[in-house]
């Protein structure tokens, strides 16, 4: 049960990973500014909400990917707890501020295009937005999680076991918020000639989140293979 | 006073590793052990005696390797383990923490005045945990290994903070578990058990019966 | 079996015993619930909007506070790793001792809530509903936050890790709670908030313990 050897022989990781974290996070930024542009320049006016409207192109998708960020680390946490894979474990802690990150830009975007259409910059009769925003307190104990703990190890675990429970709790949290927001519902529709510039939008979040992720990731192992010759070292020499 | 079957016990270590940390303690650690011997477990601060026994007790996760209790019937065999700390609660009284232990192993609580006396904490028995003496507490401690009859005994310094009295009682309380086909591992500095094999962690080299 | 039991009957005597461990969290209740007026006002009207939904918020909060020592003083003091090494499943142990505290604290919380419900201008006729609310919620509270206790339980400053933990778990419990609470102060519809806050508290106990138990397995790990 080799769960360290990803630190202790990262090469070949290190030797793949390399290309398609900076090829995924190149890719990313092009796609997303491909869509950017048609959703800006391309696509008319929403016949509704004007060119307010526009900031869709940013919310919606961001919307998407935070929820599937959070189901990643999900699947990292799984993988974590079952096979004790140290690899799913950097994934999961790499992948977190990334889509703590996402959630804070769904949820700004979300306020500022609520300004306009409801007249306030935060509607807790939106049970889409209220629900994120308690994912987003989720992501946050996740990463005070990692920072808190003595050893790697038990960090790793303890945010597993958190990442899994919030994952379990997130369909009844989603279910009551809705429940508390039938007061006043309020929901964003868009039109058809809006969402194919969002759903670029969409994969060109997904390739910076995966780029972006490699490259947090390379980073850990970097950071924990120097901390670990370190020790080495001390104990060699002491 | 052990049970059936204990005389069959046997304990096999294979190619154990410990970490801490991003440290590895040690590796590549195999040995045997049969019921009625003794181990101790020798080696400076930090070489992972305590983890060790932690992960013979099943509370740590190995690095790597394997570590099997084997007995003649079916049931891994029961496992006591007593670390640095004595689980005493400082508001419960000696005999209520005593009692206490004898129902969680499913015993009568007359077992736990039995071992009260036996670990000589008899006159003590209404003073709170908070005004027993670090050797009163470790006494306390011992109360466990009595009042449920097991196999393996896994002791980390069990004679720290012991009176010399105390410490017989200890080795006394060892050599009868080995005489009943008991197994004990103990991490322990200073004078050992008579006829015990010894483990220095620190090199890895297990000697013959001392 | 005996083993949980035991540890059950064990807890609850320490929660009594332990210097009124029992005593702290419904003073906090109280004292909480007792400020409101100062930040909204003491007229009724006001009262009568924020009352009910700051003294569930109080019952919360007041729930938290156990939480920090509920796993930490076992793990200080090699209880917990006496319970493991003696190869009783931790799942057991978990539950048994959330248990064992939400009766010592939560019931004597729900015991004091229509007190403060009254105070709060809350009708008093609906004084049964706020502890059959009180009672349901905190043991959503309690074993919800056993889940944060468990995960902090080897940490120094653990408190502020459970409460930011734990509280996005609180989400449900509170809408379904508070908004029982204004039904049965406006003689509107409860049983489907009652309803929902019970499954939210079941909800709780039946996942809590497994959580727990393997986070109390990583911190003695």
């Amino acid at each position: 049960m080799a769960v360290m050897s990803i630190f202790a022989n990262p090469h070949r990781f290190m030797a793949v990973s390399k290309w398609f974290a900076w090829g995924f996070t190149a890719l990313g930024s092009v796609v997303i500014l491909i869509g950017v542009y048609f959703g800006l320049f391309v696509v008319p006016p929403d016949a509704v909400q004007g060119d307010s409207a526009r900031i869709m192109f940013v919310h919606v998708p961001a919307m998407w990917l935070c929820l599937f960020a959070y189901a990643f680390m999900v699947g990292a946490s799984l993988i974590s707890i079952v096979w004790r894979h140290a690899l799913a474990d950097v994934a999961a802690k790499s992948a977190a501020p990334i889509g703590a990150g996402v959630t804070a830009l769904g949820l700004i975007t979300g306020s500022i295009w609520g300004y306009p259409t409801w007249g306030t910059w935060w509607e807790w009769g939106d049970a889409r937005l209220v629900s994120v925003l308690v994912l987003f307190f989720i992501y946050l104990g996740y990463m005070a999680i990692w920072q808190a703990m003595e050893t790697p190890q038990k960090a790793a675990r303890a945010a597993a076991i958190l990442c899994l429970a919030g994952a379990v709790n997130l369909p009844i949290i989603h279910f009551s918020v809705e429940w508390f927001a039938t007061l006043h519902q309020v929901s964003m529709k868009a039109s058809d000639e809006f969402k194919y510039p969002m759903y670029v939008v969409a994969l060109g979040y997904l390739a910076l989140f995966g780029g972006l992720t490699l490259l947090n990731m390379r980073a850990e192992i970097m950071n924990t293979r120097a901390e670990m010759l370190a020790q080495r070292r001390q104990a060699a020499a002491g | 006073m052990v049970g059936a079957g204990a005389s069959s016990l046997v304990l096999e270590v294979e190619n154990l590793a410990a970490s801490r940390g991003l440290r590895i303690l040690f590796e590549g650690l195999t040995f045997r052990l049969s019921g009625g011997e003794v181990l101790e477990l020798r080696g400076p601060n930090g070489s992972g005696k305590s983890t060790l026994l932690r992960i013979l007790a099943g509370l740590t996760r190995a690095h790597e390797g394997t570590v099997a209790f084997k007995t003649a019937g079916e049931d891994e065999p029961g496992r006591h383990y007593l670390g640095h700390l004595d689980a005493v609660k400082p508001s419960e009284s000696a005999a209520e923490q005593a009692e206490f232990w004898a129902r969680y192993f499913g015993r009568d609580p007359a077992e736990a005045v039995k071992a009260m006396k036996r670990v000589g904490l008899s006159g003590r028995e209404q003073v709170p945990g908070r005004g027993l003496s670090a050797g009163q507490k470790r006494r306390l401690a011992l109360v466990r290994l009595l009042v449920e009859p097991r196999p393996v005994w896994l002791l980390d310094e069990p004679t720290a903070a012991l009176d010399i009295e105390g410490r017989a009682l200890v080795t006394q309380l060892v050599a009868e578990h080995r005489a009943g086909g008991g197994m004990v591992i103990a991490a322990i500095h200073g004078d050992g058990f008579a006829g015990s094999r010894t483990l220095d962690i620190s090199t890895l080299s297990i000697g013959a019966v001392a | 079996m005996s083993g949980s039991f035991s540890v059950f009957t064990r807890e609850l005597k320490l929660a009594w015993s332990g210097g009124g461990g029992a005593a702290l969290p419904v003073g906090f209740f109280a004292a909480a619930s007792s400020i409101t007026p100062f930040a909204v006002g003491n007229g009724v009207e006001n009262l009568k909007i924020a009352g009910p939904g700051v003294m569930w918020i109080a019952l919360a909060l007041a729930s938290l506070l156990p939480m920090e020592r509920l796993f930490q003083a076992d793990l200080e003091d090699g209880t917990l790793d006496a319970y493991a090494g003696s190869g009783i499943g931790m799942e057991g142990i978990a539950l048994a001792k959330t248990l064992a505290h939400w009766i010592a604290t939560g019931i004597p919380l729900a015991i004091i809530a229509p007190v403060l419900w009254i105070m709060l201008q809350g009708p008093p006729e609906a004084s049964l509903f706020v502890i059959v609310f009180s009672l349901i919620g905190s043991a959503a509270f309690f074993f919800f936050g056993s889940i944060g206790a468990a995960l902090a339980a080897g940490m120094r400053r653990g408190g502020l890790l459970i409460a930011l933990v734990t509280l996005p778990l609180y989400v449900p419990t509170m809408i379904f709670g508070a908004a029982g609470l204004y039904a049965a102060a406006s003689g509107g519809e409860w049983a489907a908030p009652l309803m929902l806050t019970g499954a939210a508290a079941l909800f709780g106990v039946a996942t809590s313990s497994f959580a727990a138990a393997m986070a109390l397995r990583t911190a003695i790990d």
